[in-house]
């Protein structure tokens, strides 16, 4: 299996854990990834809040090149993938849009590479009962509340992901590696990630409540695929406590984080020491299952 | 909801300006309000998504645009995942900050524009986002540059933040994408 991978910026800064845990997860199951020479920032909510074709663009620039290696994109930030995945469907389905794209990247492009999510990838092409076979410690008895965000399943026309109210993808890799995926309300709440630096006080009533409802359905940890949802939700709880006095210490991990623990990588090598909120229950836990 | 109308000059064609932009159809709406509930900042707003579809159908002007909900709506694409007619909202909400933009309406709280820009900025030049120059470009201009910034040591140590930026990326299409879209009399970035 070989993929191009699209790292997105976050993963050269505060997402190099997920980017970290995602190589080795796929090292550990035999998928190639191979980076395109060259590739570029996305552009974010920050493009599409300002022009439909810079939108479409900047996606477009890093789409060509991987159009030229002949392979699927592999994307694990839930923002890139939805920016990549947004940007095909304009180029795909609106020719005005595709004339525009093509002159402002200085090339003909159709819309036409396959844009997968990390996450899908395990599913669909590697399978669960391969990813069961490289299990070598169970995350038996951790409560796991996944978190999808928005940009994952929203807008369902587009992403084709998974169901956009009720997902389960993150719930059956969390079930395949041992742990106990919890039913709660908050998988698909939107955190606010894209006014964390803009509008703080609105993030931290968003991010305080998503940390609330998994508290209280018993989760011991939050997992997530989305950089921006992990730093908001890890690095939130600070202002939380003092602005609310509610300490949630909830470790909010990458759910390749979780994937790799349970293949026997070192936590290092996984970047859990990157983590705002330390995961040390989670690693108790682990290790405590090893011994048993 | 009473639903004033106060008609400015500007007002006759932001309905269809709107309808050019985000391509959906307004005329469609129920009013059934399903992307107001389910919009995670409809706490924080005085404005309601489908409180701007109604204006906009009923021909609002450009006073529209000094809605709260248009920079703090966080593009999460509920409303338009949720509406039963298929309506884009969000992608509404996108043609209306736009043209607030093109509009000079005022600015709100917590500068999203200014945000955006810093951003883009960054982008532009370096290919990739380098958060340093980022972060470092809004706060200035937003003048709190304490807010936050008490987190960035740590930050620093465990690697969240890099201090130098990548240049790894193909820095020559993106500055054509750029050069391009501001021909177009697209983006003021
Ligand atoms: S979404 Fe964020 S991480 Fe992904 S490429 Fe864009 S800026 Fe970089
Ligand atoms: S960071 Fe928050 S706003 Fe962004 S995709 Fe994740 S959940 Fe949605
Ligand atoms: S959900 Fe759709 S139909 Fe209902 S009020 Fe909102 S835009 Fe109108
Ligand atoms: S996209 Fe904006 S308006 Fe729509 S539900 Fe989300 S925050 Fe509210």
């Amino acid at each position: 299996m070989r993929y191009a991978y699209y790292p997105g910026c976050s993963a050269e800064s505060t997402a190099r854990d997920m980017h970290e845990s995602t190589l080795a997860v796929a090292k550990a199951l035999g998928i190639e990834m191979v980076e395109p020479k060259g590739w570029t920032c996305c552009g974010a909510t920050a493009g599409h809040q300002t022009d439909r074709i810079l939108a479409a663009s900047l996606p477009a620039a890093s789409l060509v090149k991987v159009k030229d290696m002949g392979l699927d994109m592999v994307v694990n930030c839930a923002a890139c993938y939805n920016r990549m995945k947004m940007a095909n469907n304009e180029i795909s389905t609106d020719s005005e849009i595709r004339t525009s794209v093509c002159d402002a990247i200085g090339r003909d492009y159709d819309g036409s590479v396959n844009v997968r999510h990390f996450v899908e990838v395990l599913l669909k092409d590697v399978g669960l009962e391969t990813i069961k076979k490289a299990v070598k410690h169970s995350l038996k008895g951790l409560k796991v509340a996944c978190y999808y965000g928005c940009l994952l399943v929203r807008p369902p026309k587009v992403m084709k992901f998974d169901d956009p109210e009720n997902p389960t993808s993150l719930d059956k890799l969390v079930k395949v590696i041992g742990g106990e995926s919890i039913d709660w309300s908050g998988k698909v709440e939107c955190c606010g990630g894209g006014l964390s630096l803009t509008r703080t006080d609105v993030v931290v009533d968003l991010t305080d409540s998503i940390l609330g409802m998994a508290q209280k359905a018993g989760a011991d940890c939050i997992a997530v695929s989305c950089p921006m949802c992990q730093v908001n939700l890890d690095l939130r709880q600070q202002d939380i406590k003092k602005q609310t006095g509610r300490d949630y210490e909830m470790p909010i991990v990458y759910i390749t984080q979780l994937l790799g623990l349970s293949f026997g990588i070192s936590p290092d090598k996984l970047g859990f020491k990157k983590l705002m909120v330390p995961a040390s229950n989670i690693l108790e836990k682990v290790a405590q299952n090893s011994n048993e | 909801m009473t639903i004033t109308i106060r008609k400015t000059k500007k007002s006759d064609r932001l309905k269809e300006i709107v309808e050019q932009l985000s391509g959906a159809d307004l005329s469609i709406c129920l009013q059934c309000k399903k992307c107001s509930s389910g919009c995670p900042v409809n706490k924080q707003t005085v404005s309601r998504p489908s409180e701007i579809m109604r204006r906009l159908h009923l021909n609002a002007g450009d006073e529209l645009l000094e809605s709260d909900i248009i920079w703090t709506c966080v593009s999460c694409e509920t409303c338009s995942t949720r509406c039963p007619m298929g309506i884009e909202v969000a992608a509404i909400i996108d043609a209306l900050r736009k043209l607030a933009l093109e509009r000079k309406a005022s600015k709100q709280k917590g500068n999203v524009p200014l945000f955006n820009k810093a951003f883009l900025k960054t982008v532009e030049i370096f290919g990739r986002t380098y958060e340093i120059a980022m972060i470092a470009a809004y706060k200035l201009g937003t003048g709190k540059f304490m807010n936050d910034t008490e987190k960035f040591p740590t930050m620093i140590k465990k690697g969240k933040i890099s201090l130098i930026p990548s240049l790894h990326g193909d820095r020559k299409i993106v500055r054509r994408i750029f050069k391009k879209t501001k021909e177009n009399k697209g983006a003021k970035v």
